[in-house]
């Protein structure tokens, strides 16, 4: 286990960022937060790499408390904030160098070091450029080199594909998934879809509360509760619908057209192909429609009931 | 890890316009004096050969030299050390270094070396205009020398107050600002006769002239000491207390 998270809690003031948060990270796991703006996934982020200090909480990293060693502590981290910390006035070698030797690093490794994570995050062609003058695209990428330039065991992004256009965005997702393999990643997003290219497990915030957390894989379309919309040219009432087995609630959408919610990993295609063959409802339309990670966010981030 | 934040700091500092101006400008300034005050004593010089106990070419170029030197390091420090911390706030880089395994101690120090080193430059540079006479006069080094260390304990303390000030905001200018009220406000603080001892004390003025005397007491050494290790002091508390409420 790379990273322990225990009640974690911050206020602003009146106001709770983060509250009562509880997780793990393991090797091998790439973990998103997800929320909208303002649920407090910076904050979070913050107080794990060591920047802001929590009201309570615990944060042991790598077997290492954060509060008790901090210096050990951050040896294991290697953090991104948005936006990139970089120098302006000196060049991108110059301020990959100086962020290993922070670390710790001695100057032969540094140097070492600095040329494989150019490498690795297509920086090699801008070196000596100053950091001020890059695009916004490349200071992302400086600021990731940055953050995996000490080879930590948790690396720790906020937002880090902010700025990147499409190539730059896959390659970036490309080399987290990479990351995530040998290290622990864990990074802060408000795009559901960096989510699903990206992560192994979720977490979603919403006002400083934990209100989802699991692995994407169980988000599964076949755990899920599921939705078929049928379309019958001969349709009964809705009510003779709404008493097949599983099925917990039908809409009516006109024209002979209806959403059936049903239970999850419940096979309602089959009985509806053959109740529709067996009555005449004569079916024209059968299509499942799918309630993914979207909706799930939807759903808890808005606090709302799926829309009808 | 100290060394490395100097660095950098240095790097930085000498890669803006700011400090070479500075440099420039303090040197220029401390030449025109000087310039003067050679004339003046050239002027006097005749007068003076028949008195005993004379004072010598150190006490009538060297020692208002460095008097006008002390004005020139209060009217540039605030400008060197405005940007130390606030700008690190300002521009979001101050999150590296709260994010490496380096103490607060460590950030204070290797900043507070950077700036102290260019201050000691300013000094460096005026040093060698009185000392450029001993081609030609006889100079006393030991009233030079302890001119010299008065100057630099005078820019250490000035530079450990405005490193603390810069810790106070985000903004450079509002740091800029208040380290020159503060230094001025030390400075003048013994103008009023009547307040008594305890606020002539304070003035680092008061402690700079026996320097320029040729004298080096140790009294005077310990309020420079004290002066910078307080203000470094409050600026380690101020950055671990930023973690807190930031």
């Amino acid at each position: 286990m790379l990273m322990q998270v225990e009640q974690l809690t911050r206020r602003y003031g009146e106001t709770r960022a983060v509250d009562d948060l509880n997780f793990t990270l393991h090797r091998g796991q790439v973990l998103g937060l997800l929320g909208p703006n303002g649920a407090g996934k910076s904050t979070t982020l913050r107080m794990l790499a060591g920047v802001l200090a929590p009201d309570a909480g615990r944060i042991v990293i790598n077997g290492v408390d954060l509060f008790d060693q901090p210096r050990r502590a951050k040896q294991a981290i290697g953090y991104l904030p948005e936006p990139p910390p970089l120098y302006h006035e000196l060049t991108v070698d110059e301020q990959l160098h100086y962020s290993a030797r922070l670390h710790g690093l001695s100057r032969a490794a540094s140097r070492q070091a600095v040329a494989h994570v150019k490498e690795r995050c297509g920086l090699t062609e801008v070196g000596r450029r100053l950091t001020g003058n890059l695009s916004r695209g490349y200071q992302q990428r400086t600021g990731i080199a940055q953050a995996i330039l000490h080879d930590p065991p948790v690396i720790i992004l906020d937002e880090p594909t902010v700025g990147l256009d499409p190539i730059q965005l896959r390659e970036i997702r490309t080399l987290i998934r990479t990351l995530g393999r040998e290290h622990g990643v864990i990074l802060s997003t408000h795009l559901l879809t960096e989510v699903q290219t990206t992560c192994s497990h979720v977490q979603i915030l919403r006002a400083g509360r934990q209100v989802y957390s699991g692995a994407l894989a169980d988000l599964e379309p076949r755990q899920q509760p599921g939705r078929l919309l049928i379309g019958l040219n001969v349709p009964p009432p809705v009510s003779d619908l709404a008493e097949l087995p599983h099925v917990t609630q039908v809409d009516d959408l006109g024209e002979g057209r209806f959403r059936i919610h049903h239970a999850p990993g419940a096979l309602l295609h089959r009985i509806l192909v053959e109740l529709a063959y067996d009555h005449g409802w004569d079916l024209w339309e059968l299509t499942p429609e799918r309630l993914g990670l979207e909706q799930i966010f939807f759903d808890l981030t808005v606090g709302q009931e799926t829309a009808a | 890890m100290m060394l490395t934040i100097a660095a950098r700091e240095w790097r930085s500092l000498f890669l803006s316009p700011l400090v070479w101006t500075l440099l420039a400008a303090a040197q220029g300034l401390l030449a025109w004096i000087f310039l003067l005050l050679v004339q003046d004593f050239r002027l006097l010089q005749g007068r003076l050969t028949g008195l005993e106990n004379a004072p010598g070419v150190t006490d009538l170029v060297a020692a208002p030299l460095f008097r006008a030197a002390a004005w020139c390091l209060l009217l540039i420090t605030p400008l060197l050390t405005m940007r130390l911390f606030s700008e690190e706030r300002r521009a979001r880089t101050f999150d590296l270094l709260l994010s490496a395994p380096v103490g607060t101690a460590d950030m204070v120090f290797g900043k507070y070396l950077s700036v102290v080193l260019v201050l000691w430059l300013v000094v460096g540079l005026a040093v060698l205009m009185p000392l450029s006479l001993s081609f030609g006069a006889t100079l006393d080094f030991g009233k030079l020398l302890a001119g010299t260390l008065g100057l630099g304990l005078l820019a250490a303390g000035f530079a450990a107050a405005g490193l603390y000030l810069s810790t106070l905001t985000a903004q450079p200018m509002i740091a800029a600002a208040a380290t020159f009220g503060v230094l001025l406000g030390f400075w003048i603080v013994d103008l009023q006769e009547t307040t008594g001892r305890l606020f002539g004390y304070l003035s680092p003025l008061r402690h700079y002239d026996g320097f320029l005397l040729g004298l080096v007491n140790s009294a005077d050494l310990a309020y420079y000491l004290l002066f910078s290790a307080t203000f470094l002091g409050l600026a380690i508390r101020r950055l671990d207390d930023l973690r807190l409420r930031d």
